[in-house]
């Protein structure tokens, strides 16, 4: 069975789908390779949490989805950000800047 | 918003839930294909690409099933299914259900009865307006008090309550009551309802409203009221008078007085006794014209009334009860009757009012009942557990037989978490059936035990409707049964690995000695549970058995009495004695009457009255005054009940009125008054409140007896002739011995008082079942605790069946095999009852430690029993051996009988 992700990464990885969304409207497969490549492959996104973490977002509303034609003429399922997902998005982004932030300075203390 | 379209998701998903899973699939087969696209892009060949892909995804439906897990309808949606699932599987396996759910409902429906019983008579607040306002005044912590008691709630007296309303500030309304019997027939056999005395601010301060009507007002309670109207309570008009508007202004007769009914009372209102309901209320100022010379009303030595109050906004019950508190020298003084003596003065004047809540009613039931009731919860509790067990067992049993099906499902991706939850929605299908059947039989229960401690002069009334807090009860039963006997069985169901169960060809090699331990673990507390419930069910038997068995001096037996009254004719005291002579006179002639005896007191009947004695013709005692029981008694009253005489002789036509005072007393008396002198040689007065009698000589001494109850130590009992009392009833309580048949005995004696006294009210009961109403509390305990033994029994024959049939299952090739070596069957008989005298015997040690360490709760409930009885523990232990052998023999035959050859070719 896949690990189920724990409760950071799970957040964290909300945040990365929010993110990679920020600019346009992606399929699965497009924001699992989009992931992968910004991260330099430190991220490897599982469909075991990926396809959760979409309903999961859906759910919550910040997240809207509809299918469309890909670039090789076949359907597929694309995820788009709702007002409230930017908003969120903008949310975490900060409250992420500053958690790193304060991890780095104790970081700093320490060594 | 979010909010909003979670709920819109959601239902679409359960509504839509086709396209829905149809949109999944395809967005999984898109992710799928653009893997393989983007692997075969780097290099791979296309199955290869496929094979890395699959496996990066995962198993396809494990997958689907965590993104359905995300939402919540899923949730509804697998119980829904895991519900439909459960129900199939129990109608594939109907014996299994009914037992399951015939040993729930037994289990939870005991225990739902008695706690109904409990909530209705000690936690329900009674239907009346802000009941959490009402509170109760009367007398802290009184002891002995001097007077006449007439009533169950004998706080106070008339002086007293008069008092009380004029001074009291804590309440903003407050009134008096008090529970009586009203005789309604015009002439000739009494007709006994259930009456309340009430003061007139009754109906107001409780905030009843009348169904038809009016109720009565405090100007309806005024002294010396001439025509006051009665109340009928709701169920006695649809009962008496089939719910007729026309039944205003229609005539009651109350002991032979007209009555105008002038209301009729709000449906649910039952009055404020938990436990007892009325069916004709009168304001108090009438008692006196209904009890005319009795008059309790008028004596100032009278208690016969209980007062309640509704508090003032503000007030707390305790600032209420300090007031009272402060005001109570007052009130005492004022209200102390002339009758006292000076101990009786001092005593009295030192009492202190207080105030207690009683929103939840008043009820001498609860005092009687609630220990025995919560006992009884507890053994009822027992028994479910037992029944759980039971359960437990027998889902271990599947849950062995379901381990291949469990490792297949998780093989195909389901994870452990909702195979257990598939597990769990059985057990809570079989709890909830068990508990709907266990609600339904509840009720009836619960009324049979109503009905069976009323009495024909006592009825009962409990209000026993569902409220919330016997459903909730019922539900947290199901439930915790539930989680009791299914969490144990599907955690081990589900704890398999799927690959090793789906390689094993033959049954159970994974059975370990370990998984098999759990359910002798659960067989052997099923019998200590059950020896715990037998020795509780025996040690009340017993205690019952001692009761019926004791001796109470007298013979219980063939005795009827007879009380014949005749206060319509309202005779002067002298003429009184003489009346119910000549009624003695006409009952003794009879045929078939060997002897009758006319008494102020039938022993036994709950009424009693004692006196001071003072030893010796003069002088006053020292210290205590030692204190004796009294009864008016005519000639032959010990012959007709059969007491021995041990010295002396029976009083006879010359005690009359006039001659010197004489007394027959009991052994007892002479005991502990008049250790080691000449009985028949002393002499001793009497002192009723502040008048001490003329010396009275003894001249008889007669067996002891019990006086008013059987439970009670023995009393010094004083028998003085009924022709020298001074205060002679208006009745003659009749006591006769006869060897003719009933019927036409009664027919006899109402021929015979209806020619002496056509006016006379006739009332029979017989001594038997009087002494037997006495034992109610006695005879609930034995019944319902020997019928939790025995089910607990039944039950644990049934879960060692099980255990021992499974094991003989187990091992069937080790049987086998010992039979080809030539074992005989005696010797695997032996073999298998070997493993069930294991469990027997720790079930057994264990039982009798937990029935030692719990039997004490039970003590003050026993008579003439220790809770520690041994012939009790080894009777119990005995007769759940004998269930148990039997229960393991059947199995044991099975194995015996076993054909050696086949066992072993089925390996």
């Amino acid at each position: 069975m896949p690990d189920k992700p724990s409760g950071l990464v799970q957040g964290t990885l909300d945040m990365l789908i929010l993110k990679t969304l920020q600019l346009e409207a992606m399929h699965g497969y497009g924001i699992a390779m989009r992931i992968e490549q910004i991260s330099k492959g430190v991220f490897q996104v599982n469909p075991g949490s990926l396809f959760p973490a979409f309903r999961r977002l859906e759910r919550a509303g910040w997240l809207m989805s509809e299918w469309r034609d890909t670039e090789n003429n076949r359907r597929a399922k694309y995820y788009l950000l709702t007002a409230q997902g930017r908003k969120q998005l903008k949310g975490e982004t900060r409250e992420w800047a500053r958690q790193a932030a304060a991890i780095a300075r104790i970081l700093e203390v320490e060594s | 918003m979010s909010l909003l379209r979670n709920l819109a998701g959601g239902l679409r998903g359960l509504f839509r839930k086709e396209q829905v899973e149809r949109e999944m699939d395809e967005e999984l087969r898109g992710y799928l294909d653009a893997t393989v696209k983007e692997k075969m892009r780097r290099g791979m060949n296309r199955d290869e690409a496929l094979r890395a892909a699959r496996i990066e995804m995962g198993g396809a439906e494990s997958l689907k099933e965590q993104i359905r897990a995300v939402s919540w309808e899923s949730v509804i949606e697998t119980l829904w299914q895991d519900l439909k699932f459960g129900l199939r599987l129990l109608r594939f396996n109907t014996s299994f259900a009914a037992a399951a759910i015939l040993s729930l409902a037994l289990g939870i429906g005991a225990n739902t009865a008695i706690f109904q019983l409990l909530d209705a008579v000690r936690l329900r607040t009674l239907p009346v307006k802000s009941p959490q306002e009402l509170a109760r005044i009367a007398i802290d912590h009184r002891t002995d008090a001097s007077g006449h008691f007439t009533s169950r709630y004998s706080d106070l007296t008339y002086a007293m309550w008069e008092q009380i309303r004029s001074q009291q500030q804590g309440f903003s309304n407050i009134f008096a009551w008090g529970p009586t019997h009203f005789n309604l027939s015009p002439a000739g056999e009494v007709h006994i309802v259930q009456g309340l005395w009430v003061s007139g601010e009754f109906f107001q301060t409780l905030g009843v409203e009348p169904a038809l009507g009016s109720l009565l007002l405090p100007s309806d309670d005024q002294h010396e009221c001439a025509s006051a109207g009665a109340i009928l309570s709701y169920s006695y008009w649809q009962r008496e008078y089939g719910g007729q508007r026309d039944v205003l202004g229609r005539k009651l007769t109350i002991s032979r007085h007209p009555f105008p009914i002038i209301g009729v009372a709000a449906p649910d209102f039952y009055g404020v006794e938990v436990g007892r309901s009325f069916d004709v209320v009168v304001p108090l100022c009438t008692e006196p014209v209904i009890d005319g010379d009795d008059s309790q009303l008028k004596s100032r030595i009278g208690w016969w009334l209980a007062a309640m109050g509704r508090l003032k906004p503000g007030w707390s019950v305790e600032r209420a009860a300090a007031q009272l508190r402060a005001i109570s020298p007052g009130i005492f003084q004022a209200a102390l009757p002339a009758e006292f003596n000076v101990s009786n003065a001092k005593q009295f004047l030192q009492y202190k009012l207080g105030a207690s809540p009683a929103g939840s009613g008043i009820s001498d039931l609860r005092h009687q009942f609630e220990d025995p009731l919560w006992l009884l919860l507890a053994l009822a509790g027992l028994v479910l557990l037992i029944a759980s067990a039971n359960l437990a067992n027998l889902l271990l049993a599947r849950a062995s037989a379901r381990k291949k099906e469990m490792g297949m499902r998780m093989a195909m991706g389901a994870s452990r978490a909702r195979l257990m939850r598939q597990l769990l929605a059985e057990s809570l299908l079989l709890a909830i059936i068990g508990a709907a059947f266990g609600a339904l039989l509840a009720r009836n229960v619960s009324q049979m035990l109503v009905a069976s401690l009323s009495t024909q002069h006592d009825p009962l009334f409990v209000d026993m409707g569902m409220d919330w807090r016997v459903l909730g009860f019922t539900t947290a039963l199901a439930l915790l049964t539930c989680i009791l006997f299914g969490v144990a069985p599907a955690l081990r169901a589900t704890g398999v690995a799927p690959g090793a169960v789906l390689m094993e060809s033959g049954r159970g090699a994974t059975q370990g000695r370990s998984r098999f331990g759990l359910r002798r673990i659960l067989v052997v507390s099923q019998i200590a549970l059950s020896l715990t419930l037998l020795v509780g069910a025996l040690l009340f038997a017993r205690s019952l058995n001692n009761l019926a068995k004791l001796d109470p001096g007298f013979r219980r037996d063939g005795i009827l009495v007879a009380d014949i009254d005749f206060t319509a004719r309202h005779l002067p005291n002298e003429a009184r004695v003489a009346f119910s002579d000549e009624l003695l006179r006409r009952v003794r002639a009879i045929l078939g009457v060997d002897a009758a005896a006319t008494a102020a007191i039938v022993p036994l009947s709950g009424d009693g009255m004692a006196h001071d004695v003072l030893m010796g013709d003069t002088g006053e005692p020292e210290g205590d005054t030692p204190v004796a029981a009294f009864n008016y008694v005519s000639p032959d009253f010990f012959e007709t009940l059969q007491t021995p005489f041990l010295a002396g002789r029976d009083f006879d036509e010359h005690d009359r009125a006039g001659a010197p005072n004489v007394a027959i007393v009991n052994e007892s008396f002479i005991k502990k008054l008049a250790v080691g002198k000449d009985p028949l040689a002393m002499t001793f007065r009497v002192r009723r409140m502040n008048r001490t009698s003329a010396p009275y000589q003894i001249i008889g001494v007669v067996k002891d007896t019990k006086y008013i109850d059987l439970r009670e130590e023995l009393w010094p009992v004083v028998y003085t002739p009924r022709a020298q009392n001074e205060n002679p009833a208006t009745d003659a309580q009749i006591l006769i011995r006869s060897r003719a048949p009933l019927a036409s005995l009664l027919s006899a004696i109402k021929t015979m008082a209806s020619q002496a006294d056509p006016d006379a009210d006739i009332t029979f009961s017989s001594f038997h079942q009087m002494i037997d109403d006495g034992l109610l509390r006695d005879r609930l305990m034995a019944r319902l605790s020997g019928f939790f033994g025995v089910l607990a029994a039944l039950l644990s024959a049934i879960g060692l069946y099980g255990v021992i049939s499974y094991m003989v299952e187990r091992r069937r090739n080790e049987i086998g095999i010992r039979m080809a070596l030539g074992a005989g069957q005696q010797s695997i008989i032996r073999l298998v009852l070997r493993e069930t005298s294991l469990l027997l015997v720790i079930g057994l040690v264990t039982g009798v430690a937990l029935a030692l360490a719990t039997a004490k709760a039970a003590a003050s409930m026993l008579f003439d029993l220790k809770p520690t009885d041994l012939l009790t523990y080894l009777l119990a232990a005995l007769s759940l051996s004998a269930v148990a052998v039997l229960a393991s023999f059947l199995p044991a035959h099975r194995a015996a009988r076993l054909d050696p050859m086949v066992a072993l070719r089925n390996e």
